[in-house]
């Protein structure tokens, strides 16, 4: 509307403003970040421990203030009131500075980590230096860049599940699942992997070990140093690999039929905790078209092939031909991926096949072939498995997916693509997960009956940029591989027409197909397909 | 080929062109002098309380129409000529069509206030009332105050959405609870409350005697009827209820009342038009039902029908069992079947609310039968389905209590109430 102010500040008229409280707190949180700012200039603070607890504290503590500036005495409910007004949110400068600032933060994360301080020999200096107390509480060991970017990441996942809690405190599924990834974070991507590392010997040497990031997720959980520690490290560490192999072909389907993807992706995993929670105010800006859902499909599926052969390489490169010395040999190895994958097509095939559209059956097809010729090509006397070298594409895929997608764009461009891009067009695991999602699981979305109004809530508030709306108006199922199982679509429905629920597959996608309210000769001619 | 021209793209019309495309090669035609593209009124809120923009309203992507042969032409109609079948717009130009549907909604009540038509004063139906809402209420430094008139489904949206820029609102309700025409007590009772605690200036049995001009021509005050009281304000929302959006059809021959007159086919006395939504009036009232039904749901049933209808399959409008939702504030309500506000012969209500005051149901029951008539519910969601088989099997109430948790649709991890509901029922039963 042309009377809205389109300036830049953050003052205005509400609900676009900032209230005193939420202006104190942006002060406090930013004075936080400023103390590893200038850590990162080289500024030497004297006493490490007392400032990196300051800085820590003054983003926690601000973050949460925000909050209670933002919700405190508001009657409960939806409060999304001004969202596509603030620039912080509609793509607007603030939102732009902090999707550039986020951006170069991964940028020197990922490739120069040597900015925050990390050397190679000798001591830490800068920002990573300054994280060197809190590590060594932890693990004993001085700090990395990893280090400063897993305890950044917890904070960022604990403040802003406090916030996010704040503000759907009239929803006890979303509250619940907040304290479950804030938990899974915390827990087992932060603090056990640390105390683990004191456990490390001579002998005894695990690998850094996040056990909830699931292999493709983690795409080097089977790299050759990786099983070499694991072997090394006895009984434990095979119970380690173990846990690791039953984690994506036992533990994840089940529960994936069981409840969709959504026990992992919006409850678990760190990625997904992080868009759930920090991500949260970007929620809405995800790409609903049509076109984005077929990129969708194309980008996050190319990804989990890209991985599969990424994997089988790596594994294969380090396997032997000698069955005497150990069983499972390079031959052995790739043909049992490849019919694996052929018994596995074969079945979605033959039960699941009138539920594939045209674009699904030519991507199944045309990736089967090309993985089983990479393989035939082995057989065939050719060196490298899959032309590639195996080294080369671990390089890539960790280049172009891990960091750069997952890292750079996926959570750098938060403020102007959304909150789960990574997970929407590039996770393999959630292309995993939402395979079986589609095609063998007990968890939908149900529409309640006749009662939509068609208002579009939902869509804009889908982060996975499903377009909740086309189904719910015409009183279908919402059964979609990408959906997170967030519950926000049901929690912003002014009618109350949305509902996530696991039930018998039976009319699981098709639901009631039927918008109630109307003459039932009529439905069944509606109806009539 | 034949030409369908429909007046109106909200969803009743839209809806017909939908399913005359679904079941036919017809040409169609779309005309309206609102918007380009079909959009959700009832999203129009959301968009001043910045949850949504407009484009995030509209429910089909802008290539869907041309995707499915619906043209859309934007203008106004004047009049028609149903002797030529011809369509004239304000602008100059006509149009011709084989068969006319009129779906052209309403229009906010007006009911003669001096100074209704004043600058500042508005209703808020259409997507121009929306612009206009921006300009008379941008902020609280424009907008000091604002009265809305009339206590309703849209009153209560107008003060929501002033609450969210921190403008004042005095809101005027002329019955002595708010929406007390339609609610029973306690939940109306509910409802004053929760207006109420977001700090809106509720006065119950309060009617608008005028509106007080500045020297510009824009309304400055209002008085209040009953005290006399003057009250100083930037912007009167009028929401006495809408009617039929009918005015340029006065001379077209076609048969008027408070709306376009149909028959249960929703055809009007003129061959080869007809009407549906919220300008159509039935000649005789369908059951318990309005005889103008301004209804979301209603107009979205009526297109589905008159679709039929046109396509050959010539059928009575015949809507199933009455339901209807909307959300005050922060609560949300539904009902299914009839709950009136006041008990009708043989009947009785039952009333259950929870102490935290944000959630209360109250259901019908036929005295002489025990048999389930409806069910109002705020705050718990409730299951269409299940419902609508109930009142299909025409349960009694003692059934629908025993298993509703059945019909429960609140988000998994929810707290059920259903058992301190059937303790409350069995309480009262025995008391009674």
């Amino acid at each position: 509307m042309s009377t809205i102010q389109r300036d830049m500040s953050l003052t205005g008229q509400p609900p676009k403003a900032l209230n005193s409280v939420q202006k104190i707190a942006t002060v406090i949180g930013l004075a936080g970040l400023a103390i590893i700012t200038l850590a990162g200039f080289n500024v030497d603070f004297p006493n490490k421990t007392l400032w990196l607890t300051i800085s820590l504290l003054a983003i926690t503590f601000g973050i949460i203030l925000f909050a209670r500036g933002a919700y405190q005495g508001q009657i409960e409910g939806i409060k999304n009131h001004g969202v596509w007004f603030k620039s912080i949110s509609n793509r607007g400068f603030w939102g732009w500075v902090a999707g550039i600032a986020l951006t170069g933060f991964y940028i020197i994360l990922y490739f120069f980590a040597e900015y925050l301080g990390l050397n190679s020999d000798g001591e830490n200096t800068g920002i990573i230096a300054l994280f060197d107390p809190l590590s060594r509480l932890l693990s004993g060991n001085p700090a990395s860049q990893w280090f400063v970017y897993g305890t950044l990441y917890t904070i960022a996942i604990f403040a802003f599940g406090i916030k996010f809690i704040w503000k759907y405190r009239h929803n006890r599924y979303e509250k619940i699942r907040t304290v479950s990834v804030m938990f899974f974070q915390t827990a087992f991507a932060f603090l056990i992997p640390e105390f683990m590392a004191r456990l490390n010997s001579d002998s005894f040497n695990l690998p850094y070990y996040d056990l909830k990031n699931i292999w493709p997720l983690n795409y080097y959980n089977f790299e050759q140093y990786r099983v070499d520690s694991f072997i090394s490290s006895g009984e434990v560490g095979l119970a380690f690999l173990i846990f690791g192999i039953v984690s994506i072909f036992v533990i994840t389907p089940i529960l994936t039929y069981k409840y969709g993807k959504r026990w992992y992706c919006s409850w678990v995993c760190g990625c997904g905790g992080l868009a759930e929670t920090a991500g949260d105010p970007f929620r809405h800006l995800s790409d609903k078209s049509m076109n984005a859902w077929k990129i969708e499909r194309w980008v996050i599926h190319s990804v989990l092939v890209f991985v599969v052969v990424m994997t089988t390489a790596v594994i294969s490169t380090y396997l032997g031909y000698d069955p005497n010395k150990y069983w499972l040999t390079k031959d052995v190895f790739l043909i049992g991926v490849g019919v694996f994958l052929t018994v596995l097509f074969a079945a979605i095939w033959y039960f699941k096949r009138e539920e594939l559209e045209k674009d699904a059956r030519y991507g199944a097809i045309g990736y089967l072939v090309i993985i089983i010729a990479l393989l035939g090509l082995h057989f065939s006397g050719q060196g490298n498995v899959f032309i590639f070298e195996a080294e080369s594409l671990r390089k890539s895929y960790g280049f172009l997916i891990g960091a750069v997608f997952s890292g750079v764009i996926g959570t750098g461009f938060y403020p102007i693509f959304g909150s789960r891009v990574w997970c929407r067009f590039g996770c393999p695991m959630a292309a995993i997960l939402g395979l079986q999602q589609r095609l063998f699981s007990k968890f939908r979305i149900t529409t309640n009956g006749g009662q939509c109004i068609s208002c579009g809530n939902c869509s804009t508030y889908c982060e996975m940029g499903i377009d909740v709306r086309a189904y719910a108006q015409k009183g279908e199922n919402i059964v979609r591989a990408s959906c997170v199982g967030c519950g926000i679509c049901s929690a912003v429905c002014p009618r109350g027409v949305l509902k996530l629920e696991n039930g018998p597959m039976e009319g699981r996608i098709e639901g009631n197909d039927v918008l109630l309210g109307n003459d039932v000769d009529l439905m069944s001619l509606v109806n009539n397909k | 080929m034949e030409h369908i021209v429909i007046i109106g793209n909200g969803i009743s019309g839209v809806s017909a062109a939908r399913h005359i495309r679904k079941l036919s090669d017809k040409k169609i035609t779309i005309i309206s002098a609102e918007t380009d593209h079909f959009f959700s009124r009832t999203a129009l809120m959301y968009i001043y309380m910045g949850h949504m923009k407009y484009e995030h309203t509209k429910p089909y992507e802008d290539y869907f129409w041309s995707k499915n042969r619906i043209e859309l032409k934007r203008a106004y109609v004047s009049k028609i000529n149903s002797g030529n079948k011809e369509l004239h717009f304000a602008d100059g130009g006509t149009m011709n069509y084989d068969k006319l549907i009129i779906a052209t909604g309403s229009k906010p009540n007006k009911f003669g206030w001096p100074g209704q038509d004043l600058d500042g004063v508005q209703g808020l139906y259409s997507f121009q009332d929306l612009e206009q809402l921006e300009k008379n209420a941008p902020n609280k430094e424009v907008c000091k105050r604002a009265v809305i008139v009339g206590g309703g489904l849209i009153g209560i949206e107008l003060a929501e959405m002033l609450h969210t820029r921190n403008i004042p609102v005095t809101f005027l309700v002329r019955e002595s609870s708010f929406w007390h025409g339609v609610l029973p007590i306690g939940e109306s009772e509910m409802i004053n409350r929760h207006i109420k605690n977001h700090h809106i200036d509720l006065r119950l049995s309060s009617n608008l005697k005028e509106i007080l001009p500045d020297e510009n021509g824009r309304a400055r005050a209002v008085i209040i009827q009953e005290t006399g009281e003057e009250l100083a304000c930037d912007l009167v929302g009028l929401t006495a209820g809408v009617s039929p959006n009918i005015d340029f059809l006065k001379d077209s021959g076609i048969e008027l009342g408070r709306g376009v007159k149909v028959n249960r086919f929703l055809e009007t006395n003129v061959n080869d038009i007809y009407a549906i939504g919220d300008c159509a009036e039935q000649h005789e009232p369908i059951g318990n039902r309005r005889p103008i039904e301004a209804v979301w749901y209603t107009g979205r049933m009526m297109g589905e029908t008159v679709a039929q209808t046109i396509c050959g399959n010539r059928i009575e409008y015949k809507p199933g069992h009455w339901f209807n939702s909307a959300k005050f504030f922060d609560i949300e309500y539904q009902t299914y079947g009839w709950v009136f506000a006041q008990p009708r012969e043989n009947e009785t209500h039952f009333h259950w609310k929870h102490e935290d005051d944000t959630k209360c149901i109250t259901i019908n029951t036929e005295i002489s039968t025990g048999k389930f008539l409806g069910i109002n519910t705020f705050g718990i969601r409730m299951r269409h389905e299940v419902f609508d088989r109930w009142l299909t099997e025409e349960r009694s109430t003692e059934y629908v209590v025993e298993h509703l948790v059945e019909a429960n649709f609140d988000p998994e991890f929810y707290k059920k109430f259903e058992s301190q509901i059937k303790a409350a029922f069995h309480q009262q039963t025995v008391n009674a």
